[in-house]
């Protein structure tokens, strides 16, 4: 913290001499043109992306061509997967594949606001908290170790079952509040140790301040890694989310594959062995949920080139 | 004749291809000898540290030999290298001090090096304890963390495991850099110590600080991109290099008293060249104010006085 | 030009500052125009915290900062960007001045933002070309580069330049070369020569006194965080007097003499003041206070004053930190 010592000789500039030297240092020429030319050839990444855009599009264009509504008693009850309802029908007649496509829709709005909202707290506490140092570090440090010791679905399901959280954005704001503090602190450390490189005395030494030195020189170096902490929110929120539609405490206006899950269970779709209600919506969020973490490992590998075996 | 090296070469593998890191060395180090070996970054130095003891698996062994107490020491075959390793050749690596184990007490861990080379703790502990006095530790060092030692402590620590079974040859890369002056002028003292005692019969010192290769070296060897410049009494170096980089590479350092307003050093225009596809010939050549013609070819690396080998042709 | 006047740093440690480091205590020096003045010391002197405290970069615990006769010692947002309009800084590690992803261009690009953004770009580009020229870069081989491209001494004259554009009055250089080859770090320890002769006053901080001695005109010797002494180069260095000066003097490594001969040459004048304290020989001597700051450790709390021993060469008590007693007695 004091004065600091040179700590490396001129010796020691490269560990291997001739091989980390300024002669052979990796090439940079177009950084975030070799990170897509990487990523565009990652099996893991391929896979995890079309599989999640898939359902997206399902969700976004789908609904377009149905000819029922979600809740619509639309034919004959307890129907078998055909040509007409794809996916069946519930024990009411309700198309299955229309509370699916539905469904999808509420699970990625569900993933991006919560994993929006949970990314932006942890991001600003992370960055503040690492930057600023001092009193105002061990405060928000404090702060994110208390959210992190509480166990977030318990209170979610409070929360849910008090306050009656009936809308998806609402939903998704309450998965958000509570699922920050890893990003915090990751956020945190990260900041921590860019913030004593000199490049950053060197801004301030150019009389730019605070929000523009994180903006212009601490986020930009942590990109590839805020990208794929937010892979792992959405995926985190749509989980949990379904999780508590599950459970009953979904939104009351909409429909989501886990309140799909929720009526299945209810109505005793295991028993009257009604499988095309409960398959689809627990094979989607599978499928969506393990293609995001597929993605995310597979972006580990594009941006860590030590990963990088190619 | 403790070690010979001959016409060494080591070169590193890189996607983009071989660097050729050290490209045909040939020197020998008598007993009892503390040869310095100095240098800038990427010439070479710390290569020639690892191909005596390891070599990593980006490192391949191209050709030459080494000889060390006239046995060849197999290098390109890491499991017959053990044998000799520790025992017979003994590496103090850069960033030694910092590279322990927090978590474990300075005793725990020098008790598991031996295990891992079969010698017993106990057999050795009187010894060890004499040498941590010599090089003025208390042996309850022994029962501290390494987090306890400052960086001075902690490298006296390193140079007496290093050398607790009495290797034939030492290495110590950078071992006096990033300390205090004091610490700094305490481990040179002990590397000498260490020798006269005849713990160590032969010892290379490795540093790209001559000043301090001036004070325990007894011969100096500077390397230049990967090849030999020069080897002299570490005295004659500084005193009275040959090869035109030596002599800038002296005439570059400020000595306590050189003053800017009285005469201004210089230091040496230009980089040294890529060791991918170093050029033909004396590697200096592009910086060298004397290059002539003839340099296009490399020149040998020859004895021109008693223990004065230099590699430039303009020396006569 | 700039003056520190008793000057404190005391970093607040542990949960919620529960323990303290005192990292500068009491250091009063000054560095006027066309000089340069060296700061030198081991780790944990407190030289670089002084370094960043007169960059702003740290906030004092104590004592003033002057500037031209301006109290600079508290400043605002935008005082502080007037502020390294005419004082600026270069770092260690020139690999860590540069954010990695980006050309080096955009540090004067940054520059030019914060403090030129009416001047054109062909305007800025000749600034620009005349402040590298002054560091003896050329253009064409640095623009458009990332810092790994570069040399170490290549981006420490590259941070130079960044600090000339500003046309800077002082700048502080914080062990600018300890990370350079030594091929190439005399010609930025020139460098700082031709600054000087520029009527640039620096503030030079480094471990080496071989450096330190090479290119300052005068230094102030730093030991846990107090000045232990501090005077003309030639003074300090010919007749250093504190016990702590001569150490280092004995301890660093000479390029044309051993630490043996350095010990047989001292021995006389280590007998001399085996045990005796100058700074309170002094005092005693005089019945009162001496030299500019003497009164301030009068009774000597903190043992941070300093005497003047001969003209322009101070000395503090031999004591080597606050807290150790002092040789010749109580």
């Amino acid at each position: 913290m004091t004065a600091t010592q040179p700590v490396a000789g001129p010796g020691t500039e490269a560990a291997e001499p001739g091989v980390a030297g300024p002669v052979v240092g990796r090439k940079p020429g177009g950084d975030a043109r070799e990170t897509l030319y990487f990523a565009l050839r990652n099996p893991k990444v391929i896979i995890g992306m079309v599989v999640v855009l898939g359902f997206l599009l399902l969700g976004l264009i789908g609904p377009a061509f149905l000819k029922y509504a979600p809740m619509d008693y639309a034919g004959p009850p307890m129907a078998p997967p055909s040509a007409e309802f794809p996916f069946g029908t519930t024990t009411f007649g309700q198309d299955i594949f229309a509370q699916f496509v539905a469904g999808l829709r509420s699970t990625f709005l569900v993933g991006v606001l919560g994993g929006a909202v949970s990314a932006v707290i942890g991001m600003t506490i992370g960055f503040v908290a690492g930057y600023r140092g001092g009193l105002i570090d061990e405060l928000l440090n404090m702060l994110t170790n208390v959210v992190l010791v509480i166990p977030g679905f318990v209170v979610l399901i409070i929360i849910n079952a008090y306050l009656g959280v009936r809308s998806v954005p609402m939903q998704a704001l309450y998965i958000g509040v509570f699922s920050w503090p890893w990003v915090a602190r990751a956020v945190r450390s990260q900041t921590l140790s860019l913030r004593t490189r000199d490049f950053i005395d060197l801004a301030r030494l150019s009389g730019v301040g605070v929000g523009t030195i994180l903006r212009r020189e601490v986020a930009p170096n942590m990109y590839s890694y805020l990208f794929m902490t937010f892979v792992l929110l959405f995926g985190g929120s749509i989980l949990t989310a379904a999780s508590l539609d599950f459970i009953g405490l979904g939104p009351t206006n909409a429909m989501s594959l886990g309140l799909m899950m929720n009526q299945a269970v209810q109505w005793s779709a295991l028993h009257l062995g009604l499988w095309w209600w409960f398959i689809p919506p627990g094979l989607g969020i599978t499928l969506i949920v393990g293609s995001l973490y597929i993605m995310n490992v597979g972006l580990d590998e594009v941006f860590n080139p030590k990963l990088r075996e190619m | 004749m403790a070690l010979a090296v001959n016409d060494l070469k080591v070169w590193y593998r890189t996607r983009r291809g071989d660097v050729k890191a050290l490209d045909g060395v040939t020197f020998e180090v008598a007993d009892g000898e503390i040869m310095g070996v100095a240098g800038e970054s990427g010439c070479g130095k710390t290569t020639l540290g690892k191909a005596l003891i390891r070599l990593d698996t980006r490192m391949k062994h191209v050709g030459g030999t080494v000889v060390l107490d006239d046995d060849e020491l197999p290098l390109a075959d890491d499991a017959a290298m053990r044998r000799h390793r520790y025992r017979e050749v003994s590496l103090i690596p850069q960033y030694a001090m910092s590279a322990m184990n927090p978590t474990r007490k300075i005793g725990r861990m020098i008790k598991d090096l031996l295990g891992a080379h079969n010698v017993r703790y106990t057999d050795v502990l009187p010894e060890l304890e004499r040498r941590l006095k010599l090089v003025g530790l208390e042996p309850d060092v022994l029962k501290r963390y390494p987090i306890e030692l400052s960086g001075g402590m902690k490298q006296r620590v390193v140079l007496v495991l290093s050398t607790l079974l009495n290797p034939s040859l030492l290495i110590g890369d950078e071992v006096t850099s990033a300390l205090d002056v004091s610490s700094q002028k305490a481990v040179a003292r002990a590397l000498v110590e260490f020798r006269d005692h005849g713990f160590v019969k032969s010892m290379i010192v490795i540093t790209h600080d001559i000043s301090v290769l001036f004070q325990v070296a007894d011969t100096i060897l500077v390397m230049y991109a990967g090849h030999l410049a020069e080897k002299a009494p570490a005295r004659t170096i500084i005193s009275d290099p040959l090869h035109p980089y030596t002599k800038m590479l002296i005439g570059a350092l400020p000595k306590v008293g050189d003053r800017y307003e009285e005469q201004q050093l210089e230091g040496i225009e230009g980089r040294p060249p890529s060791l991918l596809e170093p050029p033909a010939g004396c590697r200096f050549r592009a910086r060298c104010p004397l290059a002539h013609d003839r340099c296009a070819e490399a020149p040998p690396f020859r004895e021109v006085a008693p223990g004065h080998h230099v590699a430039c042709w303009a020396v006569s | 030009m700039l003056t520190l006047d008793h000057l404190d740093k005391v970093y607040r440690t542990g949960t919620f500052g529960t323990s303290d480091l005192h990292a500068v205590r009491q250091v009063s020096l000054d560095v006027q125009r066309g000089e340069v003045v060296s700061l030198i010391g081991e780790s944990g002197s407190g030289k670089s915290t002084i370094g960043k405290l007169v960059l702003h970069l740290l906030d004092s615990s104590g004592g003033t900062i002057t500037f031209d006769g301006q109290d600079v010692t508290k400043l605002s947002f935008r005082a502080r960007r007037d502020y390294y309009r005419k004082v600026q800084g270069v770092f260690q590690d020139p690999f860590s001045s540069f954010n990695p992803i980006y050309k080096v261009d955009r540090t004067f690009e940054t520059l030019r933002r914060s403090y030129f953004p009416k001047v054109s770009s062909g305007e800025w580009r000749t600034r620009l070309e005349d402040a590298l020229a002054a560091v003896t870069l050329e253009p064409d081989d640095i623009l458009g580069k990332f810092p790994h491209q570069l040399s170490g001494g290549q981006l420490q004259r590259l941070l130079i330049a960044r600090a000339l554009l500003l046309d800077i009055e002082l700048l502080v250089a914080d062990e600018i070369i300890s990370m350079l080859d030594a091929s190439t770090r005399i010609d930025v320890l020139n460098l700082l020569g031709e600054l000087k002769a520029r009527g640039l006053g620096i503030l030079f901080v480094t471990h080496d006194l071989s450096l330190g001695n090479y290119v300052s005109d005068r230094v102030v010797i730093l030991y846990k965080g107090r000045v232990v002494e501090r005077g003309v180069t030639n003074a300090v260095f010919d007749d250093p007097l504190h016990p702590y000066t001569r150490d280092l003097l004995a301890s660093v490594p000479h390029l044309d003499r051993t630490w043996d001969e350095v010990e047989a040459e001292e021995a006389d004048r280590t007998r001399l003041l085996a045990g005796r304290c100058l700074y309170h020989e002094a005092i005693t001597a005089q019945g009162r206070a001496l030299g500019e700051e003497a009164e301030a450790a009068d009774g000597v709390p903190d043992g941070v004053g300093l005497v003047e021993y001969t003209p322009g060469h101070f000395v503090g008590c031999f004591r080597k930190a606050a807290e150790e007693p002092c040789p010749a007695g109580p």
